[in-house]
């Protein structure tokens, strides 16, 4: 178990800057999810840590030391691989146990620890098969077992399920989530499925460009996004986003509206706004409810139903041309080419002054 | 129409044979043929090569030419010397142009890709251009051995294997087989704390047995056949590979039938070796076929 503190870091390939500064902090044992659209530099960040990429500044702290400079196999870390990067001509019980063959770790030693990793993987009938004979979510476990025996301080996952059928890697989400309770180790995982990301952090970093756009527990980021980006990343399907002009500022609330949208006021949460300015408010599909017109908020018509069993999900045209979506209780049925009225509570709403 | 079709199939099926038996017969007749006069004397071989018994064992059949290419050359010494010459080229060759592709291909430093497309640019180069430099440089290397030491490396061994050992055929050969081998392996086993030595070893030289087959064999073939570099570089017979020996045959009365129980004797290795890598060798053609 460890610490890791991660201090203005970046990285550059030549003078393309990838990285841009980035502050980071992974507690003892807490399960850390970098997610983010592809090309945010989450995996890039992720191989600074494993030392497999050059750290062009900053500071990369594991319990205290820093580890710039040192070998990936001085930091005490064990890195899984999206890949799975098991070796092909080795049994799963010489994959297992590579690392300790490479530093000639003692026969017995050797044994206990592939067995008790197997044991936490409950794959001991797989030991003496090869690769080949293995299937994707096996292997998977094969790649988690090696990183297990090493005793690693700090866990790395580079996507480890996003090369398993959607079946399986819930399934294999669920026993990481498992793994990360019984080992108590510090975890770091990346990914850019915002499921994994809510489903298995303690703390969700949420990467752009290279920058970290919010970090914090999920429910934090979910419900109190400090920015456009985060609120339209997490959640699904993802919050609305409606264009709406400000009409009055006081301590605690703006007033906004628009063609579609009654005055209504929402609370700005410390951002600052002026009266007059074109700003985005945001609702979460799930947080809207039809209600008739009088005392509807929102007002459009319906274009699509779909069912999906536990929600209904309603695709709305708004009157300015927008867009809309609200998911709403299984067996609430609008049809296509009616008018849609949808109240909601203003506190679930953000306002952001930015706009898309 | 399953019946139509099903007919095509089979008429396709018989064609692509007939096709291919054909190519396999034009491969295998100078073989055969080879093998067949060896065992005639002179007179019957000429005779028979203006019909199908070229092909044929018939006749005068007998084992003659082969005691009579014995007691003309040493053959078994010049087998003998090929073999050892070959063998020593293709390990040392594997071991070394394989490390330097592996820090083609894995290894960070500057000036890396230039000296690899220099390395490449050899493959243009003919060897006559060297020869005579080369010959020159060989005549004056020094050598420490069991005799102490010594100058000049002419009539020996090792001016037949050194020269040989590195060649940008091999190594491309590698650098591209490293290249298409997962990056993720490389570093998941740095990560778990192998040296480069160990990664070499352990992870990169077992996934490598196509590879090292094609390098094996592509080299056997040209050690083996060597003949002009031997030619010029030893005068002495003790040191004297299998196709240098073939002028023997060619001294005072061309011995026909001596030379065709020759070249089957020198041709056993070649066929031997071939058949021990030949599965490992298709895999790696295939295999360089199918990746896209």
């Amino acid at each position: 178990m460890a610490q890791v503190k991660l201090r203005d870091i970046r990285k550059s390939y030549g003078k393309v800057e990838v990285i841009k500064g980035v502050d980071i902090d992974v507690d003892d044992g807490e399960f850390v999810v970098f997610v983010g659209p592809s090309g945010c530099g989450k995996s890039t960040l992720l191989r600074m840590i494993a030392g497999l990429e050059d750290i062009t500044a900053g500071t990369l702290e594991i319990d205290g030391i820093r580890m710039n400079d040192l070998e990936p196999s001085k930091r005490g870390i064990a890195m899984v691989f999206q890949s799975y990067a098991i070796f092909p001509h080795m049994t799963v019980r010489e994959n297992v146990a590579f690392g300790l063959t490479i530093n000639k770790a003692g026969k017995a030693e050797k044994a206990e620890k592939v067995a008790e990793a197997a044991r936490i993987l409950q794959m001991e009938h797989l030991l003496d098969r090869r690769p080949s004979e293995l299937s994707g979510g096996q292997r998977q476990r094969v790649a988690i077992g090696r990183a297990i025996v090493r005793d690693p301080k700090v866990f790395l996952f580079d996507e480890p399920l996003s090369n398993l059928d959607a079946a399986l890697r819930m399934d294999m989400r669920m026993e990481i989530g498992k793994l990360h309770q019984d080992l108590g180790a510090s975890m770091i995982y990346v990914t850019h499925d915002q499921v994994e990301a809510m489903t298995l952090a303690d703390k969700i970093v949420v990467l752009k460009d290279g920058m970290v756009m919010q970090a914090g527990a999920p429910m934090e980021l979910y419900h109190e996004p400090d920015n456009l980006f985060v609120a339209g990343f997490l959640g699904s399907p993802s919050m609305n986003f409606l264009e709406v002009t400000v009409d009055a500022v006081n301590a605690d609330n703006v007033t906004v509206h628009n063609t579609a949208l009654d005055p209504i006021d929402v609370p700005h949460k410390g951002r600052s706004f002026t009266v007059g300015q074109t700003a985005t408010l945001g609702i979460r599909p799930q947080y809207l409810h039809p209600s008739d017109q009088a005392s509807g908020k929102l007002h459009g018509k319906v274009i699509l139903t779909e069912r999906l069993g536990s929600e209904t999900v309603i695709d709305v045209s708004l009157a300015e041309g927008a867009k809309l979506i609200a998911a709403l209780a299984e067996d609430t049925i609008l049809a296509p080419g009616t008018a849609a009225h949808f109240e909601f509570d203003p506190n679930q709403a953000h306002i952001f002054p930015e706009t898309r | 129409m399953a019946a139509i079709s099903s007919d095509n199939r089979g008429l396709r099926l018989v064609m692509r044979y007939t096709v291919l038996t054909l190519i396999a017969i034009i491969f295998v007749f100078p073989l055969v043929f080879m093998v067949m006069s060896s065992f005639k004397p002179d007179l019957q071989l000429l005779r028979d090569t203006s019909s199908i018994r070229a092909f044929l064992p018939v006749g005068d059949i007998s084992l003659n030419n082969y005691f009579d290419a014995f007691d003309r050359a040493p053959v078994g010494l010049f087998v003998f010397n090929s073999v050892l010459v070959t063998g020593l080229t293709v390990l040392f060759s594997l071991f070394l142009c394989s490390m330097a592709a592996f820090s083609f291909a894995f290894l960070e430093w500057k000036g890396r890709n230039i000296l690899l497309s220099i390395v490449i640019a050899t493959l243009i180069v003919p060897f006559e251009t060297i020869a005579i430099p080369l010959l020159l440089m060989v005549s004056k290397l020094p050598w420490i051995g069991f005799e102490g030491f010594s100058v000049g490396w002419l009539n020996t061994y090792r001016v037949q294997i050194i020269p040989w050992i590195a060649d940008g055929l091999t190594i491309f050969l590698f650098v591209q087989y490293f290249k298409d081998l997962p990056r993720d392996l490389i570093e998941a086993s740095r990560v778990e704390g192998a040296s480069w030595w160990q990664i070499y070893t352990k992870v990169v030289m077992p996934l490598s047995g196509p590879v090292l087959a094609t390098a094996a064999i592509l080299k056997f073939l040209v050690m083996y056949n060597q003949y002009l570099w031997p030619l010029i570089v030893v005068q002495e017979e003790t040191y004297r590979p299998v196709m240098v020996g073939l002028g023997y045959f060619f001294q005072l009365n061309t011995a026909w039938g001596e030379i065709m129980a020759y070249l089957t004797i020198i041709t056993v290795p070649v066929l031997a070796f071939y058949l021990v890598l030949q599965r490992a060798f298709i895999a790696s053609i295939a295999s360089t076929g199918v990746k896209g």
